[in-house]
């Protein structure tokens, strides 16, 4: 699939409940005959509740509220139609303000790509819930995004530090994480 | 006659043991804690980070060009291959137009990387399930390839011969005969490699049928590479994602689908098969131009998200750069083979013994400092 139909097809999955007021509009107000650039609403409303951008990257990115993460996951693998069978790869970013996770897939039998973003501002107990069940390599990559940006993930049956030892302190790859004996800054 | 009672007092429980640090089978420090019941594995826990070096965190301070070095020290089996996936990157990011000479050079050289890596692989696998003659003869081998690349390059094994925008030098005069010797050489070799070691018996009866891998366990697991690929993984980054001169190339992608530790290794060897077809389909064709392109002397990489994928010898390499537009990355993510393959470990070998697990682990091809990046 193109990336536009995969966008329409995955937006309509989670519909923004605001979008049927915005049609109702819509509705009364062609009735009334009104010219089209009146129709325009200050603020565009996005018609789905995922935020969909092609910005800056080769990819289709999905911006996810964590709320939904788990099921929009749940679904891009099994609907057959997307069928993103393979995570191959999983990063954690410390965006500075959120905390968050990357999530890149890939169709084995489509051979369409796409990438998922789920985000949490809370820095003090940043929490994901963890694909580990939609995925199986998901188990280790998680591991590692705990162990070096501290983001705990729900559900997660072995999550542990998996490179560090357990009783080290801060989580290494945030940005604002100090160690003056052994980081060397230019 | 006496009844016999048993005393309920002694009953065998599991007990856990450490295969490592320092094992010669896990050929590197890789722990491994295996709950085991006799010497039936119930559970394995892979236990990382002896020689963590946090790359990814020290990128984020590098300079482009200093970045590259760094990845020679992640596999070092496939050094050329981690050098080119982020000079790749780079050159995508600032879409430079790289001269067909050096895309032909480094596509050469990343096969005739492939060949040593499998080649050290063989004779390290003959020699886990107590073969040793196998080692010298892969060693023997590989020593050619090693001999080569100092030619060209100047080493061995951490080349840094791939530098964003080219090549660091031109290609030795002697680089195209040489080349041409070992593939004459090797395709004499590549025969005698089944006589004494694949067509062995008592090898076969050591690996076929063990540490078995399911497709969907393999695509879930994210295993690539020849582990991927012996369990039906059509995941060759080279056939579905072309880079460098491969588009220009024909090969055959090694698949089997019995999944076990045999199909493994002879998905392996049938890798030496197509990069010597690979090499020389190219070795004559090396078209003459630059080496290299120029490129400013400090990279500043547009805002914005790149990704690139590579095969290397182990599986698909992805390099992930977050940039905000200044001469360091913001983040960068290196999604490495090793690390997914080393993942579905416990799910293969439990159930199996300790041996089996000796032979399995010397099919997934585990660098550490691959894994420990």
């Amino acid at each position: 699939m193109t990336n536009e139909e995969l966008q329409d097809l995955i937006g309509s999955w989670f519909p923004n409940p605001e979008t049927d007021k915005f049609s109702e509009i819509v509705e009364a107000s062609e009735t009334e005959g009104s010219s089209e650039e009146a129709l325009e609403p200050s603020k565009p409303i996005n018609p789905s509740l995922l935020e969909f951008t092609q910005e800056g990257s080769q990819f289709l990115n999905i911006n996810v509220n964590p709320k939904q993460l788990h099921a929009l996951m749940n679904q891009l693998k099994s609907n057959e139609q997307t069928n993103f069978d393979y995570l191959f790869c999983l990063s954690g970013v410390d965006w500075g303000e959120a905390l968050g996770v990357v999530y890149h897939l890939e169709s084995t039998t489509h051979r369409h790509t796409i990438v998922v973003k789920a985000n949490t501002k809370d820095r003090e107990k940043p929490t994901l819930d963890s694909v580990y069940n939609i995925w199986a390599t998901a188990e280790f990559h998680e591991r590692e995004v705990f162990d070096f940006f501290g983001i705990k993930f729900n559900n997660h049956p072995n999550l542990k530090r998996l490179f560090l030892t357990d009783d080290w302190e801060g989580y290494p790859l945030r940005k604002d994480y100090v160690d003056e004996i052994n980081m060397v800054i230019k | 006659m006496q009844e016999t009672t048993i005393d309920k007092s002694f009953k065998t429980e599991p007990y856990q043991i450490n295969m490592g640090p320092q094992h010669p089978a896990t050929h590197g420090v890789l722990r491994l804690v295996l709950t085991i019941d006799g010497e039936i594995i119930k559970k394995v826990e892979p236990d990382l980070g002896y020689i963590h070096r946090s790359i990814e965190k020290m990128c984020e301070r590098d300079s482009y060009q200093q970045i590259v070095h760094l990845t020679d020290r992640m596999d070092y089996l496939s050094s050329h291959i981690n050098n080119e996936a982020v000079c790749l990157t780079v050159e995508n990011a600032l879409e430079l137009e790289i001269p067909e000479r050096v895309k032909y050079v480094r596509t050469i050289i990343g096969e005739l990387t492939r060949i040593a890596s499998h080649c050290l692989w063989w004779g390290v696998m003959g020699m886990d399930v107590g073969a040793l003659t196998t080692y010298f003869y892969g060693f023997r081998d590989r020593e050619m390839i090693n001999d080569i690349f100092e030619e060209t390059c100047g080493a061995r094994l951490t080349m840094n011969y791939n530098v964003p925008g080219g090549l660091m030098f031109d290609i030795h005069p002697n680089f195209v005969k040489r080349t041409k010797d070992f593939i004459a050489h090797f395709k004499t070799k590549l025969p005698e490699y089944d006589r004494l070691l694949t067509e062995n018996v008592i090898f076969q009866k050591r690996t076929k049928g063990v540490g078995i891998l399911s497709k969907e366990d393999a695509i879930s697991f994210g295993a690539t590479g020849p582990v991927g690929r012996a369990s039906g993984f059509s995941c060759d980054v080279r056939k579905h994602h072309p880079y460098s001169a491969l588009d220009k190339v024909t090969f055959n992608e090694a698949l089997k689908t019995e999944g076990d530790t045999f199909a493994r290794y002879q998905v392996r060897i049938q890798e030496m098969w197509e990069s010597l077809s690979i090499v020389e389909q190219l070795i004559d064709n090396i078209p003459e131009g630059d080496f290299r392109v120029a490129t400013k002397a400090v990279i500043k990489l547009p805002k914005g998200e790149f990704y690139q994928k590579v095969e290397t010898a182990r599986g698909e390499l992805g390099v992930y750069i977050i940039s905000t537009g200044t001469k360091n990355p913001y983040r960068l993510k290196f999604r490495s083979p090793g690390f997914s393959n080393l993942s579905l470990l416990n799910h293969i070998s439990v159930g199996g013994k300790i041996g089996d697990l000796v032979a399995t682990m010397a099919t997934l091809d585990l660098v550490i400092p691959d894994i420990d990046r």
